[in-house]
């Protein structure tokens, strides 16, 4: 009884400690995720609960956090355990709890939460059941090191662990061929830009001497302006990657492979969240250098607009959600380019709610109807599945920016922004703003209304089970409040100034124009594209496919990479082989049948060398 | 007056002419014998040194010589037998199976 009693106050205590807090927030994912592969794989269900009782867990504790910075001022809990020392490198595995990490925190074990539960109705029956949990826990484990790390090697140890749970989960159905590829695809793609970010990492630190975030603003002075904008461009790489920006975004929409919780995950919270993330955490290195700024907003315009219009001509129901997160993320970098990391956040953290939402409500659709992903398979679902439909409906609007659902704030506050610093940026972030709304209202129109034009899976048509419907309705609840007012913002930077300008409702109307549209060519009983496709002829082949990105690639590295292999295997046939090692093995022949040449076999000759030999040494020895 | 150096002439004088013999003559058994020379004239050098140093140790090395070379001579006329009733030459010129 004493002892108990002596433990709950220890454990009590223990938890008094806001830092703990945030240390056992980042280790239960793990725990879960160990205990899971290693002991409880055949127990479904306790695997299931392990892992939601992690991230639960973890949601309460940033909660807290949340709450004692938010109002009672606590702040900064500085944590750090010095890890390795190599000569003078040090490196250190700390805790940044500022505004910024506890943002993330929050969106993360939050919007993780939702998608944990909701995924307990969806893979239910698969037989991977306990290792998908086991890989998501990982998955989250892996996002919250990023969002806590307190230096550039913790994060980029954190960043290689997201893009091995992803790979884990995008190919989670690895007998299926192309989610393998997928899953390849992804992690190859990642690598290129992670290389470009620990160039950046390494030359940063050969200047500065420090990878710490808290110790490198003070000595950025000394460092060139030119090698600044270098580190500033190979670190944004890093986020190309992640956050999957023209020209690395082949990877996303190949990531829908995985099961749909996974690309909720992928897309909302985490993997594409910790590039934009970075670079808000970052922000230091790269706000000083302007060509760095100008390059990163216009990656991201690019991106923006890229993804949208390749978004109006899909047909799967979670590809056209893919180019949406890519459209969206390109909005994010754009907003950092710009100088506003906060305003970044910001949509960063709308996003994450309404793009949870659409994917699970895609998800629900996708398992109401036996695993159908193709839209022009779908209609009239409303009716068969009103939560689903009513939910979708929310995220969509609050995707397209319609007040005064979230998306309309945060997206607001990057178009101003643009409208300020650059005029053709501001002219594609509106133009992006309204092909959103167009093909958000394209998809929601097809799949929920008109005829249904598969009836015998119409009929099978049914709405969800409540753990699935109950995280779609709170995110739903989310898309709506996240971004009044620009409260979050505010949280991030108490000293910024959240414009309200006029300007901003009548870009609303931007969003509306676009709806329209859609409603007018897809809210009939039997919509198609073959009006869009008439107007658009070419254009729209070009947008259907990619615009050949996907080709160009194969293409690239079927040549170049092809030429460069053909090159080394002659080296290696004609070089290495017949010179190096055939020479030296020639070269061993005839030297031994030249040496064959001594062995005589008269006693005499070899008695005359052996004299003549030792007279020599000894006239050496004794004469010299 | 008879110096260290006259003796040690003698004995490289002899030393040379063993050598001479292995190298030219062909029959082993003659070989064998030039060998010998060769020890007797070491052997001759070493008491030289031990008689004009004045140190007995040289005189000794002589003993173990003689006991050895007679052991060895023991050996090599037997194998020289062997060879003889094996190939029926003691001609070393005849004797080349190790060459290739």
């Amino acid at each position: 009884m004493n002892l108990l009693a002596t433990i709950t106050t220890e454990l009590g205590a223990w938890g008094e400690r806001p830092i703990c807090s945030v240390w056992l927030t980042l280790f239960a994912p793990l725990v879960a995720a160990l205990v899971i592969t290693l002991f409880t794989q055949r127990w479904k269900w306790l695997s299931a609960t392990l892992s939601i009782g992690a991230i639960v867990l973890g949601f309460a504790l940033s909660l807290r956090l949340f709450i004692a910075l938010a109002f009672h001022g606590q702040q900064h809990w500085p944590h750090t355990i010095q890890w390795l020392t190599v000569g003078n490198v040090r490196i250190e595995f700390g805790m940044t709890t500022d505004a910024l990490s506890i943002l993330m925190l929050l969106v993360v074990t939050g919007v993780g939460s939702a998608i944990h539960i909701y995924s307990l109705g969806y893979m239910k029956g698969d037989p991977g059941f306990s290792r998908f949990f086991a890989c998501m826990s990982l998955f989250t484990f892996s996002m919250l090191g990023i969002v806590l790390a307190n230096n550039f090697i913790q994060i980029f140890i954190f960043w290689e662990l997201v893009g091995v749970s992803s790979y884990l989960l995008i190919g989670f159905w690895f007998e299926k061929p192309s989610a393998a590829d997928a899953g390849k695809k992804a992690f190859l793609v990642n690598r290129i830009g992670d290389f470009g970010m620990m160039l950046g990492v390494l030359l940063l630190w050969s200047h500065t001497g420090t990878f710490n975030f808290a110790e490198l603003p003070a000595k950025l002075a000394g460092i060139p302006a030119g090698t600044l904008t270098l580190i500033g461009a190979l670190i944004f790489c890093g986020a190309v990657g992640k956050s999957a920006q023209f020209p690395l975004h082949v990877w996303l929409p190949d990531a829908m492979e995985g099961p749909t919780p996974v690309s909720a995950l992928i897309h909302a919270a985490t993997m594409v969240a910790a590039g934009v993330y970075m670079l808000c955490r970052v922000s230091f290195l790269i706000l000083p250098s302007e060509t760095a700024l100008t390059l990163i907003a216009w990656i991201g315009g690019i991106t923006a607009i890229m993804a949208a219009t390749i978004a109006i001509a899909q047909n799967d129901i979670k590809r056209i959600l893919a180019y949406s997160t890519l459209s969206q993320l390109g909005y994010m970098v754009m907003a950092v380019g710009l100088g506003g990391p906060t305003q970044a956040m910001f949509h960063l953290t709308t996003h994450a709610f309404f793009k949870a939402l659409l994917f699970l409500g895609a998800g629900s659709v996708i398992l109401a109807l036996h695993h159908e992903q193709d839209i022009w398979k779908m209609g009239g679902l409303w009716k068969k599945t009103p939560v689903t439909f009513w939910t979708f409906l929310i995220g969509t609007l609050a995707l397209a920016g319609v007040w005064p659902l979230a998306g309309f704030y945060s997206k607001d506050e990057i178009l101003l922004m643009a409208m300020h610093k650059s005029t053709p940026l501001f002219v594609i972030g509106t133009a992006t703003a309204s092909l959103t709304a167009y093909y958000m209202g394209r998809e929601c129109f097809v799949v929920f209304f008109g005829k249904p034009r598969d009836q015998h899976a119409y009929e099978h048509a049914h709405e969800s089970p409540w753990v699935m419907t109950v995280p779609l309705i709170l995110l739903a609840v989310f898309s709506i409040i996240a971004g009044w007012k620009g409260e979050v913002p505010h949280f991030l930077d108490p000293h910024a100034e959240v414009e309200h300008s006029n300007l901003g409702y009548a870009l609303l109307l931007v969003p509306l124009a676009g709806f329209l549209v859609a409603a007018k060519i897809y809210w009939k009983p039997e919509p198609s594209d073959s009006p869009v496709k008439a107007a658009l002829g070419k254009i729209w082949t070009l947008v259907e496919n990619k615009y050949y990105f996907d080709e160009l690639y194969l293409w690239i590295v079927k040549y170049v990479q092809g030429t460069i292999a053909n090159a080394c295997e002659l080296f290696d046939r004609w070089i290495l082989q017949r010179l190096g090692i055939g020479g030296l093995s020639v070269g061993t022949g005839l030297l031994g049948r030249t040496v064959r040449l001594l062995q005589t076999g008269s006693v005499s000759g070899y008695a005359f060398l052996v004299g003549l030999g030792v007279t020599v040494i000894i006239y050496y020895v004794v004469v010299k | 007056m008879i110096t260290l150096n006259h003796y040690l002439v003698v004995s490289g004088l002899l030393f040379a002419l063993g050598i001479a013999g292995i190298v030219m003559r062909r029959n082993a058994l003659v070989i064998f014998m030039a060998l010998e020379m060769n020890l007797n004239a070491a052997n001759l050098a070493l008491v030289a040194f031990s008689k004009f140093n004045r140190i007995v140790d040289g005189q000794v090395f002589v003993f173990f010589v003689i006991a050895i070379a007679a052991a060895e001579v023991a050996v090599g006329l037997a194998i020289i037998v062997a060879l003889y009733r094996r190939k029926q030459t003691v001609s070393v010129d005849e004797l080349t199976t190790m060459r290739l």
